[in-house]
């Protein structure tokens, strides 16, 4: 199929960015999305145009390095990664526009490169349980439930793409955020911490500069991995349950 | 066919030269083997806990071997910066490992013991793994399962409560932990959690988006690095008491590979050139179960993961002229199992190499299926009909669901309705950095854990075994036995203008300016897409003298191209991918060649590395034990960018004195 791709184009983090139209001719459709931006990339470098950056790296939709806006859409018309979608999703003729992720707390550095430390320093504020190496107990002295072990699992599942705040109209990372309040919450081993971990995880959130939530769901629809919009309703829960056991 | 079995010479081509043996590996070997562990761990001097943060531990790395050995040393007390390619230190490669982790746990009480899980991997690495290290791994693989636990790791468990297992290829045990297809990820996601806490406490200090591309020596002690920043360009020197890579492996070298488009063996390799021996290098692991090449604009190739093996079956069709049909249509009676029929006691669950192995064969038979590339058919049929008839297909959807949908997504066809195709894809270096039994290199304070090592899989690595490894050695091998070496510290400092910190610094810049001035015709792509070429027809799953020697010619022609002839635009202070690759590109470029002398110079066949002058009668890998058991170490002698030189090989022997040494049998 042949395309017409509009691309955001910036030279580094404090430049002015714009978009660039390219052409591109005879995209295969078993190609996915960023093997086109590679096809695309081959034939700028040999026209001496200096080739567009993206991030990437396992093109399995499982580091989350990956995430472009595409149409308007995070990660583009279906629900997977940028790298798992495939150019059988679009038509012969098709234009596509291609931004990075538009945030705030995600300042673009180059062309399509965006830097998500932010959700880091999240994790840093209190997304972990403290255990040191070698303190651990043997794995079977505390069984867990299957359907609090499954629930861990569904809300652990999240790759940090940032694909939520992207499509949230105000950048809210609360869907990143609840996923990881329900996965250890969930958890016997994650109950000690559990009150004090979303106090400290959601101040940082705030001053990360992500917007509040407004329950609009668009997180949810675009999730990589479909972590459910129920995990915002446990981060409030356990946020008020904390407030009141402080109190 | 016949047993072609030929007097292995010392005939060095011309290609290297051999050097003084690796006498001691360090390892207590005066106590039995299930006492040397705690022995070595008693053995290893300490560190008071106030001098712990006047100590620094450089880390490359933040996979399961990076992130654990960060955490650990930081919880511990040690000033640690660790340094990685990727925007955060969750996605690294490990992140992407499916199928599981082994641990001796025994859950099942089917027979399993720290002994059997050494014996399997002993064994499975077709003895050609260094017995002491491996004994520990299993000996530290059941506290990794505790530790993951109790960081909130969601394994797969059973109603009770319990832990799942589950099997993998080359065992009779089920002695594999997991989580659905993720196992990795949750794996990494507990130990990027504990690292993030100590960066949190001011432990650790992360540097992202930095490539190490030189190692400081100084006074014969590995003292620091010199990493770029990739988002603005500049090129920094990081001083310390001591290095660790934890780098991951190489198999990016064949360009199409599972691995992620980043990996790299720029960070072993720089070490490599100053004084650091390569381990093995020519082991590297063909994966059975990839979805097949389609097409020449590929990036990557996709593994499914080998715990498909445990319900999947694998068949062709009995007849070539039957290998267009719809598989539905094939009845019974005309298809070839062929894994079952060959090794009845293993059946699918074979190990990889082997497994790789006949996949190839039966394709080069003409039965191979799905479109064809050349002449061949490159495909077989994983198919899942059985299964979901007697579990149900609920079931296998709890198991594999996100590998089903995977490869839906990938093909845009359903192993839920039709047989999924399969082919093999490299997948993992067993080769790496040579270590001792404290994991250091051959360079004093330097130390390399997880793929970075060549140590631990001999020259075929069981499935599951590498996060078994990789966690075992950063959380429970290196922590101990860094701190023997840290214990002699603080060593004098560095100073910032000495001669080797500017002289490594110098090194970097010429080869990026030089990079960058080239300005050739041909992309980058298109040198690592050629080499991945020649990789992978002369040393991929079958190699033959004829083909390494016609292979080192090729890649020096093509390395010295490279140099005349790659276009990399751009600037070099800025975020540039080109310049990047371009790094890698080189590196690989040289070390391609190591791994085809490594080849070339093994006139043998054991696990991954198969030589067609060297097999039995039915067409297994044919052992040499008494030219070849031992580890070849490769020593760097040559020069400047682009100068391999000819390198020196040091013979490790390996010594089994708890294992009996066999032809490996799985049929
Ligand atoms: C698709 C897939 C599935 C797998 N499934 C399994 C499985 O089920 N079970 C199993 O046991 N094994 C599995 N493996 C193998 C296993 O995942 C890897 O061997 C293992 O995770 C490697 O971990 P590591 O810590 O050594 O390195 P990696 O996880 O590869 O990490 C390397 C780190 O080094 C950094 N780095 C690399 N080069 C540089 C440089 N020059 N400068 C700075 N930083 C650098 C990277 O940023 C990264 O942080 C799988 C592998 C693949 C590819
Ligand atoms: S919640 Fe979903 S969209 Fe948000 S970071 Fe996690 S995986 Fe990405
Ligand atoms: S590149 Fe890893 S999720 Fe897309």
């Amino acid at each position: 199929m042949n395309l017409t791709l509009n691309i955001w184009r910036q030279d580094g983090p404090n430049a002015q960015g714009r978009m660039v139209t390219y052409q591109l001719a005879d995209v295969s459709e078993h190609m996915s999305f960023l093997e086109m931006l590679d096809v695309l990339n081959e034939q700028l470098v040999e026209k001496g145009e200096e080739p567009i950056a993206f991030d990437s790296d396992c093109r399995e939709g499982i580091c989350g390095m990956c995430g472009l806006m595409i149409n308007g859409k995070a990660h583009g018309p279906e629900v997977t990664t940028t790298c798992q979608l495939h150019m059988r999703s679009f038509n012969d003729g098709d234009t596509i526009t291609v931004e990075p992720w538009r945030a705030t707390a995600f300042p673009v550095l180059r062309d399509l490169v965006v830097d998500r430390s932010a959700f880091d320093r999240i994790i840093q504020a209190g997304g972990f349980i403290s255990v040191n190496t070698g303190a651990a107990p043997e794995a079977h002295s505390v069984p867990v439930p299957k359907p609090k072990a499954d629930r861990a699992f569904e809300s652990a599942k999240c790759i940090g793409c940032g694909a939520c705040v992207a499509a949230c109209p105000n950048a809210a990372g609360m869907l990143f955020m609840g996923a990881k309040v329900t996965h250890l919450g969930e958890l016997p081993q994650g109950q000690p911490e559990r009150w004090a971990r979303v106090v400290k995880m959601v101040a940082q959130h705030d001053h990360e500069g992500f917007g509040g939530c407004t329950n609009t769901g668009a997180c949810a629809d675009v999730c990589p991995k479909e972590i459910p919009l129920d995990v915002i309703n446990q981060l409030n829960k356990d946020l008020r349950a904390s407030m009141s056991k402080r109190a | 066919m016949t047993t072609t079995n030929p007097t292995p010479t010392a005939d060095t081509f011309g290609m290297y030269t051999v050097g003084a043996p690796i006498a001691d590996t360090k390892a207590p070997t005066t106590v039995p083997i299930d006492k040397m562990w705690t022995t070595r761990k008693f053995d290893a001097k300490l560190v008071n806990p106030s001098n712990r943060r006047k100590l620094t531990v450089i880390i490359v790395g933040t996979g399961l071997a990076g992130a654990a050995a960060a955490a650990s040393l930081g919880e511990a007390g040690y000033n640690v910066q660790v340094f990685f390619y990727q925007d955060s230190a969750r996605r690294a490669h490990s992140i992407a490992a499916q199928g599981g982790i082994n641990a001796a746990k025994n859950y099942n009480g089917d027979g399993d013991s720290v002994y059997r899980l050494f014996y399997d991997t002993v064994k499975g690495g077709d003895y050609r793994a260094r017995e002491t290290n491996v004994y520990r791994l299993a000996e530290v693989s059941a506290n990794i399962i505790d530790q993951c636990v109790a960081q909130g790791v969601p394994f797969a468990r059973e109603y009770a409560g319990l832990l799942d297992n589950r099997s993998f290829g080359g065992t009779q045990v089920a002695r594999t932990f997991y989580a659905a297809g993720q196992t990795g990820q949750q794996l990494l996601i507990g130990a990027y959690q504990a690292l993030e806490r100590q960066v949190a406490k001011g432990t650790v200090q992360e540097f992202k988006r930095h490539e190490m591309l030189e190692l400081i020596v100084v006074d014969g002690r590995a003292r620091g690095i010199v990493a770029r920043n990739m988002v603005t360009g500049e090129l920094e020197t990081h001083l310390a008491d001591a290095v660790v890579l934890a780098s991951g492996g190489y198999g990016n070298v064949f360009f199409l590979s599972t691995n992620a488009m980043g990996c790299n063996v720029t960070a072993t390799w720089r070490a490599h050139r100053k004084g650091a021996y390569f381990g093995n290098p020519c082991y590297t692991q063909i994966h059975p179960t990839c979805i097949p090449v389609a097409g020449d604009y590929q990036s990557k190739l996709t593994l499914m993961s080998e715990s498909l093996r445990n319900d999947g079956r694998i068949w062709v069709p009995k007849r070539a002229e039957d290998c267009d049909k719809d598989p539905r249509q094939i009845p019974e009676e005309d298809r070839d199992y062929y894994l079952e029929r060959i090794y009845p006691a293993f059946g699918n669950l074979v190990p990889r190499d082997i497994a790789s192995r006949q996949a190839k064969n039966v394709c080069d038979e003409g039965r191979g299926v799905g479109p064809k590339v050349g002449d061949f058919r490159r495909g077989v049929y994983l198919d899942f009909a059985e299964s979901i008839q007697r579990l149900g297909r609920a079931a296998i959807e709890e198991k594999y669901g996100n590998l089903f949908d995977m490869y839906a997504q990938i093909t845009g066809e359903s192993p839920y309705e039709v047989p999924m195709r399969i082919y093999p894809a490299v997948h993992y270096t067993m080769g790496g950095l040579w270590v001792d039994y404290d994991l250091q290199t051959s360079i004093t304070g330097l130390y390399a854990a997880g793929e970075a090592n060549f140590s631990d899989h001999g020259a075929n690595r069981l499935g599951a075994s590498s996060l078994m490894q990789c966690l075992g050695d950063g959380y429970f091998v290196l922590p101990n036995t860094i701190r023997d070496y840290l214990a002699n510290g603080p060593f004098p400092k560095v100073a910032a203008d000495a001669p080797e910190v500017t002289g490594a610094l110098a090194a970097a810049q010429s080869r990026i300016d030089r990079l960058m001035a080239v300005n050739g015709e041909r992309t980058v792509d298109s040198f690592h897409k050629e080499l991945g070429h020649i990789m992978w027809e002369y040393c991929g799953m079958e190699r033959t003298e004829e083909g390494l020697l016609k292979a080192i010619g090729l890649i020096r022609s093509l390395r010295e191209e490279f140099w005349r002839n790659v276009r990399v635009l751009g600037s070099a202070d800025t975020l540039n991918q080109s310049l990047e690759r371009a790094g890698r590109v080189a590196d690989f470029l040289e070390l391609g060649e190591l791994m085809c002398i490594d080849a070339l110079h093994r006139r043998e066949s054991c696990g991954g590395h198969f030589r067609a002058e060297s097999q039995t009668d039915d067409g297994e890998a044919l052992r040499h034990d008494d030219q070849f058991l031992y580890v070849a170490a490769w020593e760097f002698a040559g020069g400047g960018d682009g100068v391999v030189g000819t390198p020196v090989l040091h013979k490790e022997d390996l010594v089994y004195k708890s294992i009996e040494l066999k032809q490996r049998s799985y049929k």
